[in-house]
């Protein structure tokens, strides 16, 4: 019978405990350009939240003497206190983009939380059950890809313009919600395609030869190994939102005026694109700025919590 | 009413009262189960009776017969290892146990499955999930891929004691933390909340161990539990599940393709080839005194310390049959170099040999045969 020393002899060295979730972030702290991103993207969101508040002139307000001065022409920037100048109605630029900051920040925020309520139970229901309930999610899934996307926000804003729902947060819930509705496929595609290939794995077998529920092995044991690509799913996903937002608003569907998202002040600002150029340049500088930063954040994300790069870098 | 061999016990008693919390009967198997589970001071005359188990997967080539009429029982407290080589049914044999063969494409075509008086084929899907790790424990093959890697070793082990012990997460944690104590991991308080990457191979397979221990098992079934696992390990592993089994009294299961391993570890051995025990008996006769062509092979085929140097090892010529629509024939018969006709003709059955509780299934071997 041999001895049964099966502990380790000796004092243990004390070792600092990192979990995955640490060397994700410990990861991600070292990408440059992701820090960069993340550190834009958190300006945004301050912004969109205290933009109200730290403003130099109310979004509405309109400073028509001045503009009365400079011959019914736009301020151009830098002038009485106007940093970005101001449109035609003499509203200053650089406040109205800040309150655009916040529908579109409230865009990438809705927007995938409907993409999330919807994709993932559609995904995990589709991949863990299989067969018939796959055949029948997934189907329709296809018939919501195949549809027109611009066709259907259009149709369903339109729709719906004169409701309550039409007119809930000034027109721009309604263009949330119909953004949503047709951007959930990829995230549902994602989630039946991590459950399909996870489902298969020991540690499933292992859950289940311990008894534990179908519900609880999805959710607990399944979804969490799925997150990472979900969160970069997710973060790879807001600039198609802005963009969709501002693609609608420059077709002339969205806020309500006078509130403005940066698509239509540049739509405003195109007209006059020749005269005033800073009215089109620095909304489409804002946007193109957002869209990037969460690119390069979503990107980050992606090499952070790769798992085959554990132990590089 | 076929409840239990107690003549103190009254049949058919009130099992409502009875029943385990959050346990709901769906069959009378699953009252029984109830009241075992209520009160595991009955138990029935063995452990484990199976009898005549068939499991078989639907591929497209056509149902490949994994596990084909297999009988064998198991007492209390005993540790039964299943020997054979890659594909010949072990692990499905295991798997079928828990009914945790995949379907589709696997599926348990016939057999009964007595597990401390409980037909376990007739449990609705809800009661066999409650004897799945409260009284069968399971160790998978790879520690590696059997951990799950978003959780805590910790939350892994507390699961189930959770599930099925009804523990608050406190009380759970306790009985964690004293587990894996018990497995041999230093410092468990600190270590449960680690992740499994930060474990090694044998660190994982000790968590694995704890897992199946959690809520002490009558049966634990260990499917080649150290085969990823290198030798040293290996024996810490073997000896931990053989303490860990002596002193919870847990029967053993021991799935292997290392006679070493199953001569040291086990009470009796059977010995699997596709999919049907060809030979089982006490681990000393088996290996003193064969009684099946296959059985020699594998123990022929083992490195032996008094081997001529640039000797090569010894094989089993040729390969396992396929197992889609195997012929009437001896399976064994197309590698073995006793095969006579008769072999060729008709399989042979499981059948006593000299020692008591020796079956073999080998007409050479026979009373009578023509093999010494």
């Amino acid at each position: 019978m041999a001895t049964r020393s099966t502990t380790i002899e000796g004092p243990i060295p004390e070792r600092k405990s990192s979990g995955l979730w640490k060397d994700a972030f410990g990861r991600l702290v070292k990408n440059r350009l992701a820090i960069v991103g993340g550190l834009i993207v958190l300006l945004f969101a301050f912004v969109a939240v205290f933009g109200p508040f730290i403003a130099p002139f109310d979004y509405k307000a309109q400073d028509l003497v001045a503009v009365a001065a400079n011959g019914n022409r736009p301020l151009p920037p830098l002038t009485d206190g106007h940093i970005l100048g101001t449109d035609r109605l003499g509203r200053d630029l650089l406040s109205r983009m800040m309150d655009g900051a916040q529908i579109s920040m409230t865009v990438a925020l809705v927007v995938q939380v409907v993409v999330i309520l919807i994709g993932i139970p559609v995904g995990a229901l589709a991949g863990w059950f299989g067969g018939r309930m796959d055949n029948v999610l997934m189907r329709i899934t296809d018939v919501v890809y195949a549809f027109p996307d611009l066709l259907f926000i259009i149709i369903l804003s339109v729709a719906f313009r004169e409701t309550w729902f039409g007119r809930a947060l000034d027109g721009l819930f309604l263009v949330f919600v119909a953004i949503g509705i047709v951007s959930w496929i990829t995230m549902a595609r994602l989630v039946r395609g991590q459950l399909l290939s996870l489902k298969e794995t020991e540690f499933v077998e292992a859950a289940r030869a311990i008894g534990v529920r179908d519900s609880r092995i999805v959710a607990r044991h399944l979804l969490p190994n799925a997150i990472g690509p979900v969160i970069v799913a997710i973060t790879l996903g807001i600039p198609g939102a802005i963009l969709a937002e501002a693609t609608l608003a420059f077709l002339g569907i969205g806020a309500i005026p006078p509130r403005a998202s940066w698509g239509t002040l540049i739509e405003a600002g195109n007209k006059s694109v020749r005269s005033d150029p800073h009215l089109a340049i620095f909304p489409a500088l804002a946007v193109a700025l957002a869209l990037l930063s969460f690119t390069f954040l979503g990107d980050g994300l992606r090499d952070a919590l790769d798992p085959k790069l554990k132990g590089k870098q | 009413m076929t409840v239990s061999d107690d003549p103190g016990q009254t049949s058919g008693s009130p099992a409502v009262s009875e029943l385990p919390e959050g346990f709901q009967v769906a069959t009378e198997e699953g009252r029984l189960l109830a009241e075992r589970l209520a009160d595991s001071g009955r138990h029935a005359r063995k452990l484990l009776e199976v009898k005549n188990l068939s499991t078989r997967f639907y591929t497209a080539d056509g149902e490949v017969h994994a596990v084909d009429d297999v009988s064998f029982e198991l007492d209390y407290g005993e540790t039964l290892g299943i020997v054979g080589e890659s594909g010949c049914g072990k692990s499905v044999t295991a798997l079928s146990l828990t009914r945790l063969v995949p379907d589709p494409p696997g599926k348990i075509v016939s057999g009964e499955i007595i597990f401390d008086g409980v037909n376990v084929m007739k449990l609705s899907k809800n009661e066999m999930r409650l004897l799945r790790g409260k009284r069968i424990g399971f160790i998978f093959q790879d520690p590696m891929t059997s951990l799950n890697p978003t959780l805590t070793v910790g939350y892994q082990i507390a699961e189930s004691a959770r599930i099925h012990l009804g523990m608050t997460r406190k009380e759970a944690d306790d009985r964690a933390a004293e587990l894996l104590g018990k497995v041999g991991i230093p410092r468990a308080r600190d270590r449960m909340r680690d992740y499994p990457h930060q474990f090694s191979g044998g660190m994982r397979q000790r968590v694995m161990i704890a897992i199946a221990l959690a809520c002490d098992p009558m049966l634990l079934l260990a499917d080649e539990p150290t085969t990823a696992l290198d030798v040293t390990i290996q024996a810490q592993i073997l000896e931990l599940i053989r303490s860990l089994s002596d002193e919870f009294g847990t029967a053993v299961i021991l799935i292997t393709h290392d006679l070493g391993i199953a001569a040291g570890m086990c009470n009796r051995v059977n010995v699997m080839y596709a999919g049907r025990i060809v030979e089982t008996g006490k681990v000393d006769d088996l290996f003193e005194h064969p009684r099946m062509p296959y059985a020699w092979g594998l123990l022929d085929s083992l490195p032996r310390l008094d081997e001529q140097r640039g000797e090569r090892l010894r094989t089993i010529e040729g390969l396992p049959p396929d197992l889609i629509d195997p012929g009437p024939e001896c399976r064994f018969a197309p590698r073995c170099g006793y095969a006579r006709d008769v072999c060729r003709e008709r399989e042979p059955e499981l059948s006593d040999r000299a020692e008591e509780g020796h079956l073999a299934r080998c007409f050479g071997t026979e009373p009578g045969g023509w093999i010494k």
